[in-house]
């Protein structure tokens, strides 16, 4: 997803003389050909995250679309005041793209580790938040939503699907319908979510925008009311979003996602999975006991 | 011009008083820097607030809002009897600036450190574009206990903003919890061309700020006095948030006849 990201902003670069990419000192290599290509629109700006965010700011003012690139903590979490008043509040467009979300870094243990991200871009009035599964989906949510105006915050992930949807802003995909619970997920965690459902009688809905909230495909596939999240973020961070989507209608929520604790041991993403009971076969038990209710 | 600042120090005064809010001791500090800027060196025209040509200020230290409300209905921005609005449920003028409400306000503020960097990201912008317009913001001595100010001091020198001036509203009240220092020498230090002036002088101010080519930026120190022209407000912490109450109104307001 990182090589597309590269492609996808080089295409950007070229099409929009309005584009300025600002890189947190990662991913320097990756984008060589651009620094040749468009030196004064992409710049290695240092590892300053809060003043990176303002300066993105005053360039968002001055008529241009700033793209800040850095890991998730460092772009959400140290620069999050620059996000909500410098951005947020005065309106301005700008893209942040986050590698590293959850524990994709989880030898680097908890300064790396990022699962909170998602939630606290959501409270951020305005922001759009894009979670894509799959390269391609990437190109196709870049491309749609760069120059939207909004703040937006794309969470790449280290592992994805293995094939693209056909996604669109704003809109999530019914991947199958049925008469049992609606399981609702998120980018990267469709396979499993697909392989655990596997001769289930369940309604699958795939979410890559988190924010603003598809409450519409929601509402028309929510059967009984009996509704199951399979996050690759802090469990019950959809949470808020389903239940006003349903408001008004009897619900059954489970959420699955990363428990809301420090993961103080290392290993790697799939270690993390498992120890985090997010794997499939975890997956298919809490649909069985929502079946259940 | 001296009776001019004067009568703008009473409307800014009694516009406090009217709403029992206001920074007023922050704006005084820089009243006349922000007169030398906006009646001797900033390009800017009140009819036009969006002008592309326009030079920017960004009032960093965004608590002394009074003060640049004050010089921007003076200059014909918006009314002056608005001023009278000041902090009022209906009113667009706030105890920080709101560029989305206040014509002639580059940039909402009031997290002390996010102004400069942003006013660095204009400036670059300017220059990625190839504008001759300038960027001129201030910041105040205990923002810059802020690491953000010394980020975007940093970045200012390494890409060479040379249109960019910030002045450092050094009138020591952040003393008390930090020391600063010789503030010329870190400024110097950070790659910056920098002078240190009397930020109550015009003719110093105006020398300072005057366009000086190049690609350096500009850091200029310049030493004010918090509540400058009202004796019991000269760095008297007690007046830092504080609006004057009736019995005290018309003894500040004598001072400034």
């Amino acid at each position: 997803m990182r090589k597309q990201f590269v492609t996808t902003t080089e295409r950007l670069l070229d099409e929009d003389e309005r584009v300025v990419v600002l890189l947190g000192d990662i991913g320097v290599f990756a984008f060589r050909n651009a620094f040749k290509k468009h030196p004064q629109r992409i710049i290695n700006i240092g590892i300053l995250e809060q003043a990176t965010v303002s300066v993105a700011a005053g360039l968002a003012k001055e008529g241009f679309i700033p793209l800040f690139h850095s890991i998730a903590p460092f772009v959400v979490e140290r620069a999050f005041e620059q996000i909500k008043v410098d951005f947020g509040y005065q309106s301005l467009g700008g893209n942040f793209v986050s590698v590293g979300g959850s524990y994709d870094y989880a030898a680097l243990g908890c300064s790396h580790h990022c699962p909170g991200d998602v939630s606290l871009m959501q409270a951020v009035p305005g922001v759009e938040i894009i979670v894509p599964g799959h390269p391609a989906e990437l190109d196709a949510l870049m491309s749609q939503t760069y120059a939207s105006g909004h703040p937006t915050y794309y969470r790449l992930s280290e592992r994805s699907n293995r094939s693209a949807q056909s996604v669109t802003f704003g809109k999530a995909e019914v991947i199958r319908s049925g008469n049992g619970p609606t399981v609702v997920t998120v980018g990267p965690f469709l396979d499993r979510v697909v392989e655990a459902l596997e001769g289930k009688d369940a309604t699958i809905l795939y979410y890559t925008t988190i924010t603003p909230f598809d409450a519409a495909t929601l509402q028309q596939h929510a059967g009984d009311g009996r509704i199951l999240c399979v996050e690759p973020f802090y469990e019950g961070t959809l949470a808020a979003s389903v239940t006003q989507a349903l408001r008004g209608k009897r619900i059954a929520l489970s959420s699955m996602g990363v428990p809301r604790q420090f993961l103080t041991s290392y290993g790697n993403a799939d270690y993390h999975d498992r120890s985090c009971g997010l794997l499939a076969p975890d997956i298919r038990a809490r649909f069985e006991e929502l079946c259940h209710v | 011009m001296e009776s001019d600042i004067r009568a703008l120090k009473q409307k800014i005064i009694r516009a406090a008083s009217i709403s029992g809010e206001g920074h007023i001791a922050s704006a005084f500090s820089i009243l006349d820097i922000l007169w030398v800027l906006y009646h001797s060196i900033l390009r800017n025209d009140p009819a036009q607030p969006q002008d592309p040509l326009r030079d920017r200020f960004v009032l960093s230290k965004g608590h002394a809002s009074l003060g640049i409300y004050g010089i921007l209905a003076q200059r014909g921005f918006f009314p002056l009897e608005e001023l009278n609005t000041f902090a009022s449920s209906s009113g667009r003028l706030g105890g920080h600036p709101d560029s989305r409400k206040v014509p002639g306000v580059e940039a909402s503020t009031g997290s002390l450190g996010h102004g400069m960097p942003m006013a660095a990201g204009m400036a670059l912008g300017l220059k990625i574009r190839g504008s001759t317009s300038r960027v001129v913001c201030i910041v105040g001595d205990g923002e810059c206990n802020e690491g953000a100010v010394w980020e975007g001091a940093l970045l200012a020198a390494h890409h060479q903003l040379g249109n960019f001036t910030c002045i450092v509203d050094y009138n020591h009240s952040g003393d008390r919890a930090l020391m600063l220092g010789d503030l010329c020498a870190k400024f110097s230090a950070f790659g910056w061309e920098t002078t240190e002036i009397d930020g109550h002088d015009h003719a110093q101010i105006k020398a300072a700020l005057a366009p000086h080519g190049g690609d350096v930026p500009r850091a200029i120190i310049a030493r004010t006095i918090k509540g400058q022209g009202c004796t019991e407000m000269e760095n008297n912490p007690a007046w830092h948030h504080k609006a004057p109450k009736a019995d005290e109104l018309e003894a500040l307001l004598a001072q400034l006849t």
